[in-house]
């Protein structure tokens, strides 16, 4: 049994070794503020025996920026809509509409990514970040949904029927009562979901497609770190950079994760 | 004329359902006397929350709980008039402390205002902290912690944040819910006191299961009984001569 | 007398598409109008994307007959010669989803009994649900390229397969994709079970065993049933793990250890140079894909909500 528990962790230590061991050779701070180089320049470079130049800024810049733009849509969207379902969830298109919020987190990202790609991409006539953004925000959002959902169901009615017997609106009831207090766990959710989208691939492959420089115009191709490191693995020349790229989005997923661990323990209430 | 000066709220027939096919308060009557405190007495399930709760239309934030009937308080009928402004001249203290667990002590003295949109300008604001903090005996306890979570106090230092939270507001009415049904003797004895002394500024009704509460710090009595308006009376006259049956049988322990 | 009493007017829950001319005028209704709109969000979106895979997919649906497309095994796109078929990818797909189950349900549940019986409050536990949490949060690409790096390796090592490529590594690293997922939900409901029927077993004498056979399991059961499912519905959909191993040939799969494709890995593989056909095609497998998902968290969440009800 122990035995068992036990072996389910090498998998994770094998993971993280593998990377770590791997990508912390070419972890250097120009790795981190240079584009991605050609197939050529990787090629001379290795000929020379010198170190691949280039990093993995262009897609840092892409993957940051089209998880903003996504949060700033996804976000406030997914509170009230959560609000909303806690509050109703007795009626039936509160329950329609959270077995739908079910259906859309379990879509597989593949299908999102191709969905955005014939809404938006086919009608832009060219990939965008703003399809990767689309992609993105959709797969954000059923994950703070359910979380602000379940956070807001866990308070104590007392707290909301204490607000509306002073009076309270129910629009400043929700602002400054009920949102408040579910704060810690709808941020932790939150968080959780950007660690989540941030290392997807697929739903990127066909909307913001890879750009090979840093490019902050959101209506053209962008590259995500993701997406760089699917780029290497497929380009043998390149491959050197894929542990690095990989170890990059390890550690800002893990860190992720942890802080939201430490944000729900603080938080509680 | 003097009569209707004497009370505050008056009930008149009165009933609230649950479900359509049963009445979990029929049919109340009753005068709510001024300036003093009323309790409502009665064993678990008698519907006296439930009569408590339609005063200030709490009921209104569930689906399918009907109300009917009339409540005059000050002229007006308080199931006709706006459920806001209602609330804001009826308070309301709940059975567990419930100070709101993201604001601070001043904060959630001054809830009741920022719930409503009302602005209120610092020295504003400060007077009505210290005025409500004083009334509930609290002032000095927490004078030097204002800015601090109220969720950091005890039980009963909660219980009377909240109840100076519903005071802050200038209530003519004060619902009580139990209020020490969740606290130990110590505390529920400085709540009790505490009560008894704010029957000067606003008339209140209590709900209890505590026949001793109610006698000891009520001045009139109301007993239920499956939802019904069994006996309403002077509280001593109530204790020591009820008039129905039922009434003594519950006073004497016999039902309950 | 009932009749007579009349309905309050209710705050919080009337609403009507007549009242929304009115609501400009009151915050609080214009409140409750941005709550709908948020809240009509998600469905709007699902019946969009619904539509679109319908619409998209018409053309291949018309071209070769729904029960022809999801029954052939061919898969060819030479000019004038087209025929397509989705047969393979499905079975390919419902293969290495349940050698995964079959692989994960071991590990997920000892995990799970371990964080949420045996040593449920201990460090150990928080440890090891630390452990799966993070498992969980690691992306997928990175569990491709374990695969790849790490189990390949082993795989041609062991003499199972030349490339390493087959539905046996790609479902072993579906595996340890829903492990994580699998064990931590169903450590949920282990823990969710009452311990005073724990307590009512051992207080007749019941060893630790038979408490986990005659209570845990029993009660815990439809929940750790509908954990299964719900991983299930993951691996379904999970693309990149399975793209960089299972060796995307368009053929039947014929054993274990031979290459295929999923429904996933196929569209990953083939959508960017699809046009036309075999670009509806493709929208065709992704709307079975999609029913299939979704099919299967409904089942899995109606089952959860009706454990928790329990």
């Amino acid at each position: 049994m122990v035995v068992l528990a036990a072996l389910m962790s090498v998998p994770l230590l094998a993971i993280l070794g593998k990377v770590a061991v791997e990508g912390v050779k070419n972890l250097t701070p120009q790795f981190l503020f240079q584009s991605t180089p050609t197939t050529y320049q990787a090629l001379i470079a290795t000929t020379s025996g010198t170190a691949i130049p280039g990093g993995i800024a262009n897609g840092i810049v892409g993957t940051l920026l089209m998880l903003v733009m996504a949060s700033i849509a996804a976000i406030p969207v997914g509170i009230f809509s959560g609000v909303f379902l806690a509050e109703r969830h007795d009626t039936i298109f509160a329950k329609v509409a959270s077995y739908m919020t079910d259906i859309l987190q379990g879509t597989p990202s593949i299908i999102l990514g191709i969905i955005v790609y014939a809404w938006i991409v086919i009608p832009m006539r060219g990939y965008s970040a703003i399809a990767g953004t689309v992609a993105l925000g959709i797969m954000m959002l059923p994950l703070i949904v359910r979380s602000t959902e379940e956070a807001v169901k866990m308070l104590p009615s007392s707290y909301n029927e204490a607000a509306l017997a002073l009076g309270g609106s129910h629009f400043l009831t929700v602002c400054k009562v009920i949102i408040p207090s579910a704060f810690g766990q709808i941020f932790t959710g939150t968080l959780l979901a950007v660690s989540r989208i941030i290392g997807e691939t697929v739903p990127l492959m066909f909307t913001a497609l890879g750009c090979a420089v840093v490019q902050w115009n959101i209506a053209r191709p962008m590259s995500g770190v993701p997406l760089l490191i699917w780029q290497f693995f497929n380009n043998p020349t390149l491959q050197p950079l894929l542990w690095s790229a990989s170890l990059v989005l390890l550690i800002i997923v893990l860190l992720l994760n942890v802080s939201s661990k430490i944000v729900a323990n603080k938080w509680k209430i | 004329m003097e009569n209707i000066d004497k009370t505050i709220l008056r009930i008149h027939d009165l009933s609230v359902a649950y479900t359509a096919d049963k009445l979990s308060v029929s049919h109340v009557n009753c005068d709510i006397p001024r300036n003093q405190i009323t309790a409502i007495m009665g064993p678990s399930g008698c519907g006296k929350s439930t009569l408590l709760r339609a005063i200030n239309r709490m009921h209104e934030l569930y689906r399918g709980i009907q109300v009917s009937g009339q409540l005059w308080m000050n002229g007006l009928d308080l199931l006709k008039t706006n459920a806001m402004q209602v609330r804001r001249q009826v308070g309301m203290v709940f059975q567990r402390p419930n100070p709101f667990p993201t604001m601070s002590i001043a904060d959630n003295i001054l809830a009741g205002y920022s719930l409503n949109g009302l602005r209120l300008d610092k020295s504003q604001r400060q007077t009505i902290v210290e005025q409500s903090l004083r009334s509930v005996g609290l002032w000095d306890e927490v004078k030097d912690s204002l800015t601090k979570r109220g969720t950091f106090l005890s039980g009963g230092q909660q219980q009377r944040l909240c109840i100076a939270r519903a005071l802050a507001l200038r209530p003519s009415l004060l619902l009580m819910d139990e209020p020490t049904s969740a606290l130990d003797p110590i505390a529920t004895a400085t709540i009790e006191n505490l009560i008894s002394e704010l029957k000067q500024e606003v008339s209140i009704i209590i709900v209890t299961h505590n026949m001793g509460q109610a006698r000891r710090i009520s001045q009139k009595s109301l007993f239920m009984y499956l939802g019904e308006l069994v006996e309403c009376g002077d509280t001593e006259q109530l204790f020591s001569d009820p008039s129905d049956s039922r009434t003594r049988a519950y006073l004497s322990g016999h039902i309950g | 007398m009932l009749k007579k009493m009349k309905k309050q007017p209710n705050a919080q829950h009337s609403f009507s598409i007549g009242g929304v001319v009115s609501a400009i005028q009151n915050p609080d209704k214009r409140f409750t109008l941005l709550l709908w709109a948020a809240a009509l969000v998600v469905p709007l979106i699902c019946c969009a994307m619904l539509f679109s895979l319908i619409s998209d997919s018409v053309l291949a649906f018309g071209e070769f007959g729904i029960f022809k497309f999801i029954t052939s095994s061919q898969w060819s796109y030479t000019e004038g010669h087209e025929s397509c078929g989705a047969l393979p990818f499905i079975v390919g797909t419902l293969e290495s989803t349940f050698l995964a189950l079959f692989f994960c349900i071991p590990f997920s549940l000892t995990v799970a009994l371990f964080v949420g019986e045996y040593y449920k409050g201990r460090k150990v536990a928080a440890v090891f649900g630390t452990i799966t949490d993070l498992l969980a949060g690691i992306p997928s690409i990175i569990y491709g390229l374990w695969g790849f790096y790490v189990l390949r390796p082993i795989v041609v090592a062991l003499g199972l397969s030349e490339q390493g490529s087959c539905i046996l590594t790609a479902s072993m690293v579906l595996a340890v994709r829903i492990v994580p997922y699998a064990a931590s939900l169903s450590a949920e409901f282990i823990k969710m079970v009452p311990a005073e029927l724990k307590e009512a077993a051992y207080s007749l004498g019941a060893t630790r065993g038979e408490v986990l056979r005659t209570v845990v399991f029993p009660c815990a059961g439809s929940g750790i049933f509908s954990a299964f499912i719900l991983a299930i519905g993951r691996a379904l959909g999970e693309t990149m793990t399975v793209t960089m191993r299972i060796g995307n040939t368009n053929q039947m799969p014929t054993s274990l250890l031979s290459t295929g494709n999923t429904m996933a890995s196929i569209i990953a593989n083939q959508f960017g140079e699809a046009d036309g056909l075999k670009l509806s095609s493709l929208f065709a497998i992704a709307l079975i894909l999609f029913t299939l998902t979704a099919a299967i968290n409904l089942i899995g969440k109606i089952l959860i909500h009706r454990a928790q009800i329990r």
